[in-house]
């Protein structure tokens, strides 16, 4: 039988897609242009046995995630850039005490609450460095609707498998459009679950790796299944107890961050488009990425080589590929709805190699084909 | 690549215009077709400027918004001049409700009409709101972008209960008046 193709949004692909990874708790506070996630999962979740509460604020929701997975239940929120702001100081604690989370930021035009209804890709470097102190973090960045659902369960393995939190940052425009979509059959995607422990409770240590089979990462019992687990925002041993005992602590923060490096590969995707013999590259990533794709075919029917590399895994942040284009193209552009953040990673990696040049648009509207286009024949002009 | 069918639908907040959008989006589906639907509203619900993009097409839909209008509908003054800025082919129809729109853009290109929408849903059908679908029924009439079969089945799809007669007396409406315009 053929599959029913839907027309939904992106925020309802979202639902789906958290509900195919297994999500079994929700908290949030309804904030435009993420509410439709949370409507969808109050509609949908109790029919999956899950549990969806609207929090008293976004503070209390990060919270009560974080509550929610140490009982060992996969769980999300979804928010907004203020309330992602808000959300912060609990994202960190997650983020130390290793407790897998997917937080869904629908960017919208900022700073502070800004343009609720319009669109913006200003909160990159937020979504890495937002709470304070070096942590792990992953933040994925879809660009479709079908992409939107596949990311969605991809947010959730990566998080359940590597214990870290995972930021799922859509924009306005790919939240709230429509396309169409095929679901995926149960078991065409693969599903993941936490590692839990093979030793006796009274043996277990929360953030401990040394039988872990998986490197650097510590299985994870479940709240109320009789292991003694505490979490704590100061630098803990491996028993979850504070400790000031400085080796120790930059060890620890050596093997959180150093999950990063080790499964970097495993959590990094881009898409590589007309890069073969591209004598100009674009750096893309969300909503940008259709627009300079658009780009490139209008500009290659002109003549002008141009290619596409659309960064899907944001953080942790892979240069080579950049340095590989960097080194065979005459300049590259990014195009971002904001003043210029990604721009400063495809800089670092470039190292000079080449020049980058910004496409930007804080006015709310979603940055135009044409925009990258003008820009690329601008600059050929002067080579 | 397929050419794609680029359709701007514009107005104000409470004029229906998203829905609209989702409908004709669906009806493409319905043949098979690609679309893509998307949207622009202010936080008020109602007044404010808005608009609902549809992308049709046989392939591939790179850019989901309207980088290159076929067709730009305007429903009130608010949308009249900005949503009509990038017309920029002759072959663009642009049009315009002759009841609710008074002002009208200096337009280099595009060919240019003003049909009854609000008119016919308020005097034949008693219902103001409407000239949404009406309007619909125009579009599928003028440039067949999907067929009348397809469009029925996607506005009765996405109706209240209750209101499939009106909706589908609406539709004809608007087919009738795509009519009127001699191509």
């Amino acid at each position: 039988m053929e599959k029913k193709a839907l027309l939904i949004s992106g925020n309802e692909s979202c639902v789906e897609g958290a509900l195919y990874a297994g999500v079994q708790f929700y908290a949030g506070y309804p904030i435009t242009p993420s509410s439709e996630i949370a409507e969808g999962l109050a509609k949908k979740l109790p029919k999956y046995g899950g549990v969806m509460i609207q929090m008293e604020d976004e503070i209390a929701s990060m919270g009560a995630i974080i509550g929610a997975s140490l009982t060992g239940k996969k769980s999300m929120t979804a928010t907004s850039g203020p309330g992602f702001s808000l959300k912060q100081e609990n994202l960190g604690f997650a983020s130390f005490n290793e407790i897998p989370c997917v937080i869904v930021n629908v960017m919208r035009g900022g700073p502070s609450t800004g343009a609720p209804t319009g669109p913006s890709q200003g909160d990159v470097m937020q979504a890495r460095w937002g709470t304070h102190g070096d942590h792990p973090i992953v933040a994925l960045a879809p660009n479709s609707i079908p992409e939107i659902f596949t990311e969605t369960v991809r947010a959730f393995n990566i998080s359940e498998k590597y214990r870290i939190p995972v930021v799922l940052l859509l924009d306005e425009i790919i939240s709230h459009m429509r396309e169409k979509i095929t679901f995926p059959e149960k078991g065409e995607l693969e599903v993941i679950d936490r590692m839990k422990p093979t030793v006796p409770p009274d043996q277990y240590k929360p953030f401990d790796v040394s039988n872990s089979p998986l490197p650097l990462v510590p299985p994870m019992a479940a709240y109320g299944t009789g292991y003694r687990f505490h979490v704590t925002g100061l630098n803990h041993r491996t028993d979850g107890f504070p400790t000031n005992n400085g080796e120790l602590i930059e060890k620890e923060l050596h093997r959180i961050m150093g999950k990063l490096d080790l499964y970097k590969k495993d959590m990094f995707r881009t898409e590589a488009y007309m890069l073969e013999d591209a004598e100009i590259g674009i750096v893309a990533f969300g909503s940008s990425a259709r627009a300079a794709k658009y780009a490139v075919n209008e500009l290659r029917k002109q003549g002008i080589k141009a290619g596409m590399l659309r960064y899907i895994t944001l953080w942790p942040f892979e240069g080579a590929a950049i340095e590989m284009l960097a080194q065979k193209v005459k300049f590259i552009v990014v195009p971002e709805l904001n003043m210029g953040q990604l721009i400063l990673e495809v800089e670092r990696a470039a190292q000079g190699r080449t020049k980058v040049y910004g496409v930007n648009r804080v006015n709310i509207e979603i940055i135009h084909p044409h925009d990258i286009m003008e820009k690329v024949k601008e600059l050929s002009h002067g080579i | 690549m397929s050419k794609n069918t680029e359709i701007r639908l514009s107005g104000e907040g409470g004029q229906g215009l998203i829905l609209a959008g989702v409908i004709l989006a669906s009806a493409a589906l319905l043949e098979g077709k690609n679309a893509a639907q998307s949207q622009y509203y202010g936080p008020e619900s109602r007044g404010g400027i808005s608009k609902s993009e549809v992308v049709i097409s046989d392939g591939e839909i790179i850019y989901p918004e309207v980088a290159d209008p076929d067709l730009v509908l305007v429903l009130s003054d608010v949308a009249s001049i900005p949503y009509t800025k990038d017309v920029r082919r002759d072959d663009t129809l642009v049009i315009f409700d002759s009841g609710t729109v008074k002002k009208f853009p200096d337009l280099k290109h595009g060919r240019i009409y003003k049909l009854p929408f609000t008119m016919t849903a308020h005097d034949k059908l008693g219902k103001p709101f409407i000239a949404n679908i009406i309007a619909l029924g125009t579009i599928v009439g003028l440039i067949g972008v999907v067929s009348k079969e397809s469009i029925e089945k996607a506005v009765l799809a996405r109706v209240p209960k209750g209101t499939e007669e009106l909706n589908k007396t609406a539709l004809l409406e608007g087919f009738e008046l795509a009519k009127t315009i001699k191509k």
